[in-house]
């Protein structure tokens, strides 16, 4: 066995052997600091046990493994119950696969959890667009727009509309530097919108700097 | 329709407002009168009615508990701090010298909720004999007196006229050694004087071992805004949520504070064609990365 195989081999059995709620913490944040497929599987199973902290490192460990941690998420997620769909769904969205944003939309738009709709709405603005053909783009990222746009101005958590405007930012963005500008212009819209309507002012103040950051990016790439 | 989802979600049972009225006034069941009190208050029934009510139900005896404490005083206590009428002010005074700890801590904090400056001397008068009478009750989970609540209600009562006399009765609690108690004088201490270092006693806090102060804690800096704070809130060992309930207030206070520099009239986070400054882009930024 290479050095590696042997260290990843040490962490799964730290993970098994963890006899409390702290050694699992423990266990699960060192595994997940190697950042090895192999220990996908692992990171997944801490995803349905009842541990919290166990599973904010899980899925912060499988963010960092990215597309090959998502290919196994999507296989299995069918078969999950609620919580570990819900901790999948946050990987999902830190991840942004591509294959996972019908997925992601729809959490974004109807999940229970408060937290789980915030991540969803966060990770409409970071999908890896890039991985799609031109005309599979196009239409993700119209549907993904119309689903922030909703979920921005109709979420009852002021935190859920505050992800939407930073997944709004993040998507307007992605479809700039696509020259695809005239897809964007009803995001400007929408943040104005929140400027203008939002009861709270926090999410005021986030649309209004996505919309600042929004004229920068348009000033540099007309001007250069 | 968002209170009927936040009902539902509680799995509490549905009561129109005619029905928790009716359910309060009646004696007959003292469960259903409990329960609507605190009904009452959730849903902020602004209604006459509804409101003498529960100065009615904050003078209760016969709903009394094994302690001899009197349950149903609290949740209307509770609730008149919610609902947001000042003419129960005197009522809520009143209560302040109820013999049931949880009423005096319900009453401070509903006249703090109300902005009852003329609670300021009140209160007081229960920190008589200071550090040394705030002592455990034998036998019970609490002290003398509901010390946090009333320290938190004082941190924000206090004006021009009585602000010395304040500080002076609160500042030998940050010696407490209950850390909520002196956590709560640290608040009060930072919000009549404007001092950094008390509000560095919570940030401290922040890197305690016990979970549930560290909690409280991000609530105190996020409710008192202390813009300073906003990179120790984010790197707390605490849930996302709270962290991010505790930056909005950091960005919140800052841009109420801003606004009001400029003009007292535009009440939107930002006064129309201004851009953020560097302060409030880090917050947000911060903010951004604990979605």
């Amino acid at each position: 066995m290479s050095n590696t195989d042997t260290l990843l081999q040490s962490k799964l059995q730290d993970v098994e052997a963890a006899d409390s709620a702290q050694s699992m913490l423990d266990a699960v944040e060192d595994l997940a600091a190697i950042k090895h497929e192999g220990a996908i599987d692992m990171l997944i199973r801490v995803l349905g046990y009842n541990n919290p902290g166990a599973a904010v490192a899980a899925v912060d460990g499988l963010i960092q493994i990215g597309t090959p941690a998502a290919s196994a998420l999507l296989s299995q997620i069918d078969g999950y119950n609620y919580g570990a769909r819900a901790w999948a769904l946050r990987v999902l969205a830190g991840i942004g696969d591509p294959r996972g944003r019908d997925l992601i939309l729809e959490t974004a738009a109807e999940d229970f959890s408060l937290s789980v709709r915030r991540a969803a709405a966060r990770g409409l603005g970071k999908i890896q667009w890039e991985k799609l053909s031109e005309q599979e783009r196009q239409a993700g990222q119209i549907k993904a727009r119309e689903t922030l746009l909703h979920v921005a101005s109709e979420d009852v958590e002021w935190v859920v509309r505050y992800a939407a405007v930073v997944g709004l930012e993040g998507l307007a963005k992605a479809m700039v530097i696509d020259n695809k500008r005239d897809l964007a212009a009803p995001i400007l819209g929408g943040l104005q919108d929140r400027i203008d309507q939002d009861e709270v002012p926090t999410v005021q103040a986030r649309a209004q700097w996505a919309l600042e950051k929004m004229n920068a990016t348009a000033e540099r790439v007309c001007c250069s | 329709m968002q209170e009927n989802t936040t009902n539902e979600r509680e799995g509490a049972p549905q009561l129109t407002v005619s029905q928790a009225i009716a359910n309060l006034k009646q004696t007959e069941d003292q469960g259903d009168r409990y329960y609507a009190a605190w009904w009452i208050g959730r849903f902020q029934v602004r209604d006459p009615e509804a409101v003498n009510a529960l100065l009615v139900a904050l003078k209760d005896e016969q709903n009394r508990d094994t302690d001899g404490g009197f349950p149903l005083r609290r949740n209307a206590a509770r609730a008149l701090g919610k609902v947001g009428d000042e003419a129960v002010i005197p009522a809520l005074l009143d209560c302040l010298d109820c013999s049931d700890y949880y009423v005096r801590e319900a009453a401070a904090q509903s006249l703090q909720a109300l902005h009852a400056k003329a609670a300021a001397g009140p209160l007081t008068k229960l920190l008589a004999g200071g550090v040394a009478a705030a002592v455990p009750v034998p036998g019970k989970p609490h002290l003398t007196q509901p010390y946090n609540a009333i320290l938190e209600a004082l941190g924000e009562l206090g004006d021009e006229t009585n602000n010395d006399e304040l500080t002076s009765i609160i500042q030998p609690f940050l010696q407490h050694e209950v850390p909520q108690v002196k956590n709560g004088a640290a608040r009060a201490m930072y919000q009549l004087t404007g001092k950094g270092q008390y509000a560095d006693i919570l940030i401290e806090t922040l890197s305690c071992d016990d979970l549930q102060l560290r909690r409280s804690a991000l609530l105190d800096l996020g409710e008192v805004g202390y813009l300073p704070a906003a990179e120790a809130v984010a790197n707390t060992l605490a849930e996302n949520s709270i962290k991010l309930i505790s930056l909005k207030g950091l960005l919140e206070k800052h841009l109420a504070d801003k606004v009001g520099a400029k003009t007292t009239q535009n009440s939107t986070a930002l006064v129309s064609g201004e851009t953020h400054t560097v302060e409030t882009r880090k917050v947000m930024s911060l903010m951004d990365s604990l979605l």
